[in-house]
């Protein structure tokens, strides 16, 4: 379990802007996600839990230990805070052999045993064959293990993980996420995971934070978060929802319904508590979430027309992109069905829609 | 021709031994420049860098006042030792080592600072001392910059004159190093022994400065 709550003050220098980190946060065991744009403070704050870099202020709490209180004048040294960290370049000392590497992490401990636990990790990750060789005969799955083995060998109280997946091929990606969900399994290590990509943290969060200009937007499971995200901000970074423009032009609690009006168009949505007549706000759809079809007469309810702009075939399904920026996925039996269409209305679900 | 060929001999050897003390304190001074925030930092590093800016007679005086018979730095080693240190060889090595000296702290500053901080992080992390991080990680990712130093700090010794004559004097056979015995050839009107020792002096130094020049240049990513 950690408790993070920090601040740290970057003033503007000519090359950069000022900068300003404020998150709080709790985790536990399991892996938490740290997700945001480049530039939010992800790196930054597992730099502070590593004692890389010291907070201005606050208190960084690993189980029962302080590693960093601002008030009591405690900052742990790195050397002292048993935190497993893995770089995002692995930072393998390149004039060292896999084997010393992974023997350097462990010098304190008596030699029989240090050997044992070296042969033990080497075996567990799969490195027999090359661990007489130096980081630069490796390969990138091969580095990437030895990394995560060096950052667990010290059997650390927490693991750090600096954006792993970064310049992996798509099969290696998929070996780093089943073997960390090994790892999660075998060493109980709570970790706290860096990362842009969404999937990643879908693949492998149980707790995700968002974060956006040094601070913590949203947190909760990745599926929570997509499914209501707390604002336009958030849905924004996710980058998975068509966000419209709306203007909510009526709002009926008794029949918990409304109307909000999209150019020229109206939809009926649900009632949406905490908003008034009248205001202006950002309609989120998800794209899967709208269905087409092929224009009949005047549009019905809750349909409206659009222009096809743009078709874009995926592996598991059709984007069809539409005039004013609305998105639709589509499965590809449904576009084969439905792909002479002339002209097509976009139907919005009543239910599902969520105003921001 | 008749060479005395006892102060190249002596060269030699004062270079050798003032390489390895300045690279010695050196490297310490660099440490400290390249990874510790203390008070007076930038005087320390001003002052380290000064004796390549002073006329080298300056230096010497400073030598001479410090170290000399009547100071308390020169009684303690005439304490120690039994017997003076200016005007012996041993003081040719103080000259030599403080004529190299900042070259060391100059180069092996640069060399520590351009090792990546991620690994010397990554050591940290896992547990290292400080002392451990620069013996095992910052020095050997390092090695082949210092390695140069090393030579070009040699190269350096070698050719010192105006601290060596002002400290060590012109002993022959004592404290003529090849440096000094070459003014001396050339004042006593002999040729031969000075062109000699010039000729011998600049292929060691040129093959020196080879030696470090291919240090640097395969310099592995």
């Amino acid at each position: 379990m950690i408790h993070v709550r920090i601040r740290k003050q970057f003033p503007p220098r000519p090359d950069a802007a000022a900068f300003s980190l404020d998150v709080e946060f709790k985790a536990s065991c399991g892996v938490t996600v740290l997700f945001g744009p480049s530039g939010a403070g992800k790196t930054l704050t597992l730099d502070c839990i590593a004692g890389f870099t010291a907070p201005d202020a606050g208190r960084i709490m690993l189980d029962d230990e302080i590693l960093f209180d601002a008030q009591a004048g405690v900052c742990l040294p790195p050397q002292a805070r048993r935190c497993g960290y893995v770089f995002q370049n692995y930072a393998l000392f390149p004039h060292m052999t896999l084997r010393q590497n992974l023997a350097f992490a462990i010098q304190r401990k008596p030699r029989l045993e240090r050997h044992r636990r070296v042969n033990e990790m080497i075996e567990r990750f799969r490195l027999t064959d090359v661990a007489g060789r130096k980081p630069h005969e490796l390969s990138g799955g091969q580095k990437q293990r030895c990394s995560i083995a060096r950052a667990l060998i010290g059997s650390p109280r927490l693991l750090l993980l600096d954006e792993p997946a970064r310049g992996l091929d798509a099969p290696l990606r998929a070996e780093l996420y089943e073997l960390l969900r090994q790892v999660q399994a075998e060493f109980q290590t709570p970790i706290l995971l860096v990362t842009h990509d969404l999937d990643e943290s879908f693949e492998l969060g149980e707790e995700m934070l968002i974060m956006r200009s040094g601070r913590v937007v949203q947190s909760g499971s990745p599926k929570a978060i997509a499914d209501r995200p707390a604002s336009v901000e958030v849905a924004r970074l996710l980058g998975i929802f068509n966000l419209l423009p709306v203007e909510i032009v009526q709002l009926n609690p008794q029949e918990n319904s409304s109307r909000l009006r999209l150019g020229e168009f109206d939809l009926t949505g649900p009632y949406f508590p905490g908003h008034m007549l009248g205001d202006r706000v950002w309609l989120c759809v998800r794209p899967d979430a709208l269905t087409v079809s092929a224009r009949d007469g005047s549009p019905g309810a809750n349909q409206i027309p659009a222009q096809l702009q743009r078709v874009v075939e995926m592996p598991h399904s059709v984007r069809l992109e539409f005039s004013g920026g609305i998105r639709v996925e589509v499965p590809p039996s449904q576009f084969e069905a439905q792909k002479h269409n002339r002209e097509w209305v976009i139907s919005f679900p009543q239910e599902g829609l969520r105003v921001l | 021709m008749q060479i005395d060929w006892f102060p190249l001999w002596l060269s030699l050897r004062v270079a050798g031994i003032a390489t390895l003390l300045s690279l010695l304190l050196g490297l310490w001074l660099a440490y400290l420049l390249a990874n510790r925030k203390f008070r007076g930092k930038e005087i320390l590093n001003s002052s380290v860098t000064l004796p390549l800016v002073l006329p080298p007679t300056v230096l010497g005086y400073y030598l001479l006042v410090l170290l000399g018979r009547e100071s308390p730095l020169g009684q303690l080693y005439e304490w120690v030792f039994g017997t003076p240190l200016v005007f012996t060889w041993q003081a040719a090595v103080v000259a030599a080592m403080l004529h190299a000296t900042p070259l060391v702290v100059i180069s092996a500053r640069a060399a520590l600072e351009s090792v990546d901080h991620c690994y010397e992080r990554a050591a940290r992390n896992l547990g290292a001392s400080e002392w451990r991080v620069f013996w095992r990680v910052s020095l050997p990712l390092a090695r082949r910059s210092i390695l140069a130093v090393m030579v070009l700090a040699f190269a350096r010794s070698l050719g010192d004159f105006g601290i060596t004559i002002m400290i060590a004097g012109n002993i022959p056979n004592r404290t003529q190093t090849v440096a000094v015995a070459i003014y001396d050839a050339v004042e006593a009107g002999n040729g031969d022994v000075a062109r000699m020792l010039v000729l011998v002096i600049s292929v060691l130094a040129v093959s020196i400065l080879y030696v470090a020049n291919r240090l640097l240049a395969r310099q592995p990513a």
